[in-house]
């Protein structure tokens, strides 16, 4: 059953394995004069790095890559994440000696072909969001948070309304939105959200007054349903003159099928890593781009790509916030996102959003008697949260569900997120998994509904069959072991309180 | 699947999005095949003139060095590239275990206690050093030396503005750092080039009670002074030059790295060491109670997806390159650059105007605006350096490194000696 046959592979780091003299690569000799070095007090004493063979590297890596999970080899259902496939094509393209080697000073003419890649799908983006202004340099998500937060500030600072510095924020808001907030200087306000998982229009009234710089909204929300009052939400926000942010990190139910733009969102980020098919990495590196309404276009970071007389340059709009990283994004991602749309094409890009959501309910409706629904009687959009309190009850939490999950070969799904359901499972198939791999999934989260019933200490136990067992987080914190020592011994550090190990993770 | 779900049409499922706002005519162009989208981007690429083709001289901030096979193979695995941020530790270990080996080889690099897993870039771990170090003094002041690029800066203050944090402006010269600063940002190479004395100004600011946070070029330490060795408290780099291609600026990785007693103020993911129920050592995300997803607006750094996979490639390559490759590949950047230089001031018209050491850029002063010189060289296959005439007159900043081939060096000596013949 398991996928880990290598599990007991020899696991020492590399400084470890190092043995004096040995090499994996050799460089020329210098074919210039060897000039005089500085003196010994400018020079670097000792340099310690690993010395081993090309085989022992490359025998070393490909163990390790085994130890993990993947989109290549695994099932995702991870909510709020969407761990779809990604095609190869898009790495070929990213990889092409014309865009990996192009250096990001070169003049604007030298490198028409990348900006047209960058301005085109700074265009796609635009339309597909009904938000026109576009600026792909955000590095990832939360940079994106963090440039959109930064025009809502320097739009308020535009018209000296100075007292605007409260960010509205729903309590089944992910991490990134306060944290985003507090770095560009605003302060945040927990809106409470209603029984149903939407927002609740009144008491989000009762927070709205001449101080509200922008309520960030994630839609669909992050229970995975569509807020029906959506409108009315961004006219109240509107009529107190504040803005409203769309965390459209993942608009993979909204593609083809509405547009951020027009349900009166003034700012949203998207992530490319998710939506938009490029891999996740690991943890990255991913793409955020922030796109706003007309009227806020002039307040984007550092540089746009604009179009005159059919020559693409890099710019910095009129009131630019300024720059926010070294360049002009994670321009490898942004080709991969670009091929995938035009694979994708207008045919495609409803087609992707609306088989999300059908896999979702499908995953809803055939799991509804064996785990709790967050919010039953909705239909769900692209993800659906459980419950596992059923569960919890005979002794099995959500995190025990999780785990024994990975004994048949599937990813978790994102746990105990958003916060206000407890014990939640969120799953997100995605639409690029066929109707055999959610049959599967679902007959596997049956039978450990069943395990929960009448053994639960094997959900306890779980993952059996991995690399390690349950690891120990709490010792990981208390005692920080952050890199190698030629002793194999911690240093000592000054310990603090574990905290609690939960909460939204994308 | 509609049946099964209990539903006649699709539109059943997405009555909660009003009625109106539903099915927006979207202007896209149609599904392209892999074969004609494959070659439509190619031909893009091919458009762009790109250093291979063209010999390059371009730095800055970004490098130019050779990558070995081995070290791309091992980054483009399926396993690595496609799997998830490593929330679920028992089946991400080969991620974990690679973040560690990161993290080691950093602080191993750098010369200092303790790494985080990486930054998104080189810049934004400059800044979030800067904000960390706000953090740790409780201080809300910041003093760079003037030296610094301004691009770092601009950074600096798009991420430090809007907390309120100033941003002050040392002279080269100076000796002393203000007394009420959270901490000194320099850089070195600086942004033209030169080595700086880290040594020197952390003793000046550790005077002044304030924490150093250097910027350095992570080819240069392992032939110059590590930050550690010159008593740096946060060190960061941009991590491209490690095995990263130039593409365009990014994706890249940043490098952070610091004392061990400021590790609960790092921003950033972090991997630590542990066991599991058996007592078998295994790798997990650590010090997570630093981070948004629990400590939301009183986070370190909002960061979450960072750049998981550029770190690989940089560990991928430090492992290649071992203990020796590394001091190897600093020399031969050093010699090159250093013959560069050397033949460029012989010209007649140009001059090397910078004082000072430098390790693989250096600023040449040119008989004509640097955009005209650019334009010149480019008419013969060459990509010429950055424009630096904001900073030194009619100033040009060379990079030269190992991919630079003494063939490449003579022939944008004798197109430079063409250029300022033709003036005279």
């Amino acid at each position: 059953m398991s996928q880990f046959t290598a599990r007991s592979v020899d696991r020492r780091l590399l400084m470890d394995r190092s043995v004096a003299g040995r090499r994996a690569m050799r460089l020329p000799q210098p074919d210039v004069p060897v000039a005089p070095l500085p003196g010994a007090s400018m020079l670097r004493k000792e340099l310690e790095l690993p010395e081993l063979s090309e085989l022992e590297l490359v025998r070393y890596f490909s163990l390790l890559s085994q130890l993990n999970f993947s989109i290549d080899t695994n099932f995702y259902p991870l909510g709020s994440c969407t761990m779809k496939y990604n095609p190869k094509l898009n790495d070929e393209m990213a990889s092409l000696p014309g865009l990996s080697d192009i250096h990001p000073l070169q003049d604007g003419a030298t490198v028409q072909g990348a900006l047209r890649i960058m301005f085109e799908l700074q265009e796609a983006l635009g339309e597909i969001t009904g938000l026109p202004g576009v600026c792909l340099s955000p590095l990832a998500g939360a940079q994106g948070e963090y440039a959109g937060l930064l025009v809502a500030r320097a739009y308020h600072r535009s018209r000296n309304d100075l007292k605007r510095t409260v960010a509205l924020i729903p309590d089944s808001a992910h991490g990134t939105n306060p944290a985003s907030a507090a770095m560009a200087g605003l302060e945040v306000v927990t809106v409470p959200s209603d029984k149903n998982g939407n927002i609740d229009v009144q008491a989000l009234r009762q927070h709205v007054d001449e101080r509200t710089a922008v309520f960030m909204l994630t839609l669909p929300s992050t229970v995975g349903l569509f807020d029906p009052s959506i409108l009315e939400i961004t006219k109240t926000i509107h009529d107190a003159g504040g803005l409203v942010y769309a965390d459209g990190a993942n608009l993979n139910a909204l593609l083809g099928l509405t547009r951020l733009g027009d349900l009166g969102f003034d700012i949203a980020h998207s992530n490319l890593h998710k939506t938009f098919s490029t891999p996740h990495g690991g943890g990255g590196p991913g793409a955020g781009p922030v796109l706003v309404s007309e009227a806020l276009r002039r307040f984007l970071p550092t540089p746009v790509v604009q179009r005159a007389d059919n020559q693409y340059r890099l710019a910095a709009p009129a009131d630019s916030v300024g720059r926010l990283n070294g360049f002009h994004g994670s321009f490898g991602i942004l080709v991969r996102a670009y091929t995938y749309i035009r694979t994708m094409g207008l045919e495609g890009m409803r087609q992707i959003s609306e088989n999300a959501i059908i896999n979702a309910n499908y995953i809803q409706v055939r799991l509804k008697s064996d785990y709790d629904l967050a919010f039953a009687g909705r239909y769900s959009m692209h993800e659906v949260v459980f419950s596992a309190r059923k569960q919890k009850a005979k002794g099995a939490s959500a995190l025990d569900v999780a785990k024994r999950l990975i004994d048949y070969g599937v990813h978790p799904p994102t746990m105990y997120f958003p916060l206000i359901v407890p014990e939640a499972l969120m799953v997100e198939p995605t639409e690029t998994e066929s109707k055999e791999t959610l049959d599967q999934f679902i007959a596997i989260m049956q039978k450990i509904a069943r395990e929960a019933e009448d053994t639960p200490e094997v959900l306890k136990s779980a993952p059996h069959d991995t690399p390690n067992s349950r690891l120990n987080e709490a010792a990981a914190a208390r005692t920080p072991y952050l890199r190698w020592r030629r002793d194999g011994v911690a240093p000592a550090q000054s310990s603090a309180p574990a905290g609690v190990d939960a909460g939204d993770r994308r | 699947m509609l049946e099964a779900i209990g539903v006649e049409q699709f539109e059943d499922l997405i009555h909660d999005i009003p009625s109106h706002k539903r099915y927006p005519t979207l202007k896209l162009r149609p599904a392209a095949s892999e074969l004609e989208l494959g070659r439509e981007i190619s031909a893009m690429a091919e458009a762009n003139q790109y250093p291979g083709p063209y010999s390059c001289f371009l730095g800055a901030g970004a490098y130019r060095h050779f990558i070995p096979a081995v070290a791309k193979r091992i980054v483009s695995r399926g396993e690595f590239m496609t799997s998830y941020t490593p929330y679920q530790p028992e089946v991400a270990q080969g991620t974990l275990q690679t973040a560690f080996e990161f993290q080691t080889l950093v602080a191993l690099l750098l010369g200092m206690e303790v790494a985080n897993a990486g930054m998104y870039d080189g810049p934004t771990a400059f800044a979030e050093g800067a904000l960390m170090a706000c953090r740790v003094t409780g201080r809300g002041k910041l003093a760079a030396v003037s030296s610094v690029s301004p691009r770092l800066l601009e950074v600096v203050r798009s991420y430090t503005e809007p907390q309120s944090i100033t941003l002050e402006v040392l002279d080269e010269e100076e000796d002393e750092v203000p007394g009420d600063v959270a901490a000194l940002l320099i850089q070195s190479p600086n942004g033209l080039g030169t080595i700086e004395d880290l040594a020197r100004w952390s003793q000046a600011a550790h005077a002044s009670g304030a924490l150093v946070v250097a910027s350095v070029n992570p080819t240069s330490v392992a032939l110059f002074k590590s930050p550690g060795e010159c008593d740096v408290d946060i060190a960061t780099a941009e991590g491209q030059a490690l095995g990263v291609p130039p593409a365009f600026g990014g994706p890249y990785v940043g490098l952070f790295a610091c004392k061990s007693e400021f590790v609960r103020q790092m921003p950033g993911r972090i991997v630590g060491r542990t066991s599991d129920g058996q007592g078998k050592p295994g790798y997990v995300l650590t010090l997570q109670t630093r981070e948004q997803h629990i400590r939301r607006e009183k986070a370190t750094s909002n960061i979450c997806t960072s750049t998981q996979l550029i770190g690989l490639m940089v560990t991928s390559y430090l492992a290649t390159m071992g203990k020796r490759g590394m001091r190897e590949v600093a020399e031969l950047c050093y010699h090159k650059a250093h013959y560069a230089a050397e033949q460029i001031g012989k010209v007649l018209g140009y001059s090397l105007p910078v004082p000072g050491t430098f390790f693989h850029e250096f600023v040449i002063g040119c008989p004509l605006p640097p955009s005209e010189i650019n334009e010149r060289l480019l008419e013969q296959g060459i990509i010429g350096g950055l424009d630096v005439s904001d900073r030194v007159d009619n100033g040009m900043l060379i990079c030269v490194t190992e991919m630079n081939t003494r063939a490449e060096i003579d022939g944008l000596v004798g197109a430079l000696r063409e250029i300022g013949a033709g003036l005279r």
